[in-house]
């Protein structure tokens, strides 16, 4: 074997086993990102800063991703004018599943749709649900991984629109 | 009459379909004896044993092409009938024997919606060696920052 192929090689191992993207850590700033909600306007999420962001990356296969989204679909109306701002990461592989899913259950805020290479920026989304505040300063401030306990993140996010 | 009573049955049909992809059968339906640990499966991929077995992810391509077991292929996912059918598709002609693992990780493995739909459908075409791994939460909190082998969709 050369040297090159052997470089190859090792080189072909190493990106096998190399980790995912180390998840995001509470004070990073959150990465920036311009998306097309469901009706095709763009959502930046640094045109959100001053508001406190809650990021939740779902999908409509997932049931307790279901079961969250009337509940942030709620805050969005009511804690909007305190400054929540709710956006949805589809982690949806088909578009129109989306589109349908959001025909039979609609929602108050923006969804846009996520992929690989989007949620790679965010850590990586390896299992759902997966939602993150964001501060009004872009900093991440909790993440909750999995079946949240809302009661908790309602809490928290009052706590945080009273600072 | 006859009408109006076909289309009340065609409506409860497609409603039951609708249906059958919310509700899925829960993955603890799968026997306790077809499943495997974690841990127990990542010995094995680093020991190269992991190698004689045929290794699905179940799940959402989203999720596979982000992190996955190496040497295994996407084959879902299991809630919807085209996924069961790229999963039909990939296991024919092979042995009723023939060793096969299934995995999904979306979700809490109480909420999963794939892997026992999978696991049903490779039973029903009559494998007698299907195995799934129990992932509690999901696969990022149970297997990759677990460190154990990963691989994504380059």
């Amino acid at each position: 074997m050369t040297m090159r192929a052997f470089l190859l090689v090792l080189a072909a191992l190493a990106g096998l086993f190399s980790d995912h993207a180390s998840a995001m850590k509470l004070g990073d700033v959150a990465p920036d990102f311009t998306r097309a909600d469901q009706g095709d306007k763009d959502v930046q999420l640094s045109r959100y800063r001053g508001k406190l962001v809650l990021l939740n990356f779902w999908a409509s296969w997932c049931p307790p991703c279901r079961e969250e989204m009337p509940v942030f679909s709620r805050w969005q109306k009511t804690l909007q004018p305190a400054g929540l701002q709710v956006i949805g990461v589809s982690m949806d592989d088909d578009r129109s599943e989306v589109k349908r899913f959001l025909s039979q259950y609609p929602v108050s805020y923006p969804i846009v749709m996520g992929d690989a290479r989007f949620a790679e920026q965010f850590g990586g989304v390896l299992g759902l649900p997966l939602t993150y505040l964001i501060d009004a300063q872009g900093r991440v401030v909790a993440r909750y991984q999995g079946e949240a306990d809302l009661a908790k993140m309602e809490a928290k996010v009052k706590e945080m629109l009273r600072r | 009459m006859k009408h109006a009573l076909l289309s009340l049955l065609t409506a409860c049909m497609l409603l039951g379909a609708a249906n059958s992809a919310l509700a899925a059968k829960p993955a603890e339906s799968i026997p306790a004896a077809n499943l495997v640990q974690p841990a127990d499966w990542a010995t094995q991929v680093k020991d190269g044993s992991a190698a004689k077995t045929l290794m699905l992810h179940v799940g959402f391509k989203t999720m596979f092409d982000q992190a996955h077991i190496p040497g295994s292929e996407y084959a879902g996912p299991g809630n919807t009938g085209a996924g069961l059918q790229v999963l039909r598709d990939r296991v024919a002609g092979l042995a009723k024997g023939a060793p096969i693992l299934i995995y999904c990780g979306c979700c809490p493995w109480s909420r999963c919606p794939n892997v026992a739909a999978a696991y049903d459908a490779l039973v029903e075409l009559g494998f007698t060696n299907v195995k799934a791994i129990i992932i509690n939460d999901n696969f990022g909190t149970d297997w990759v920052d677990k460190g154990y082998p990963t691989a994504k969709t380059q």
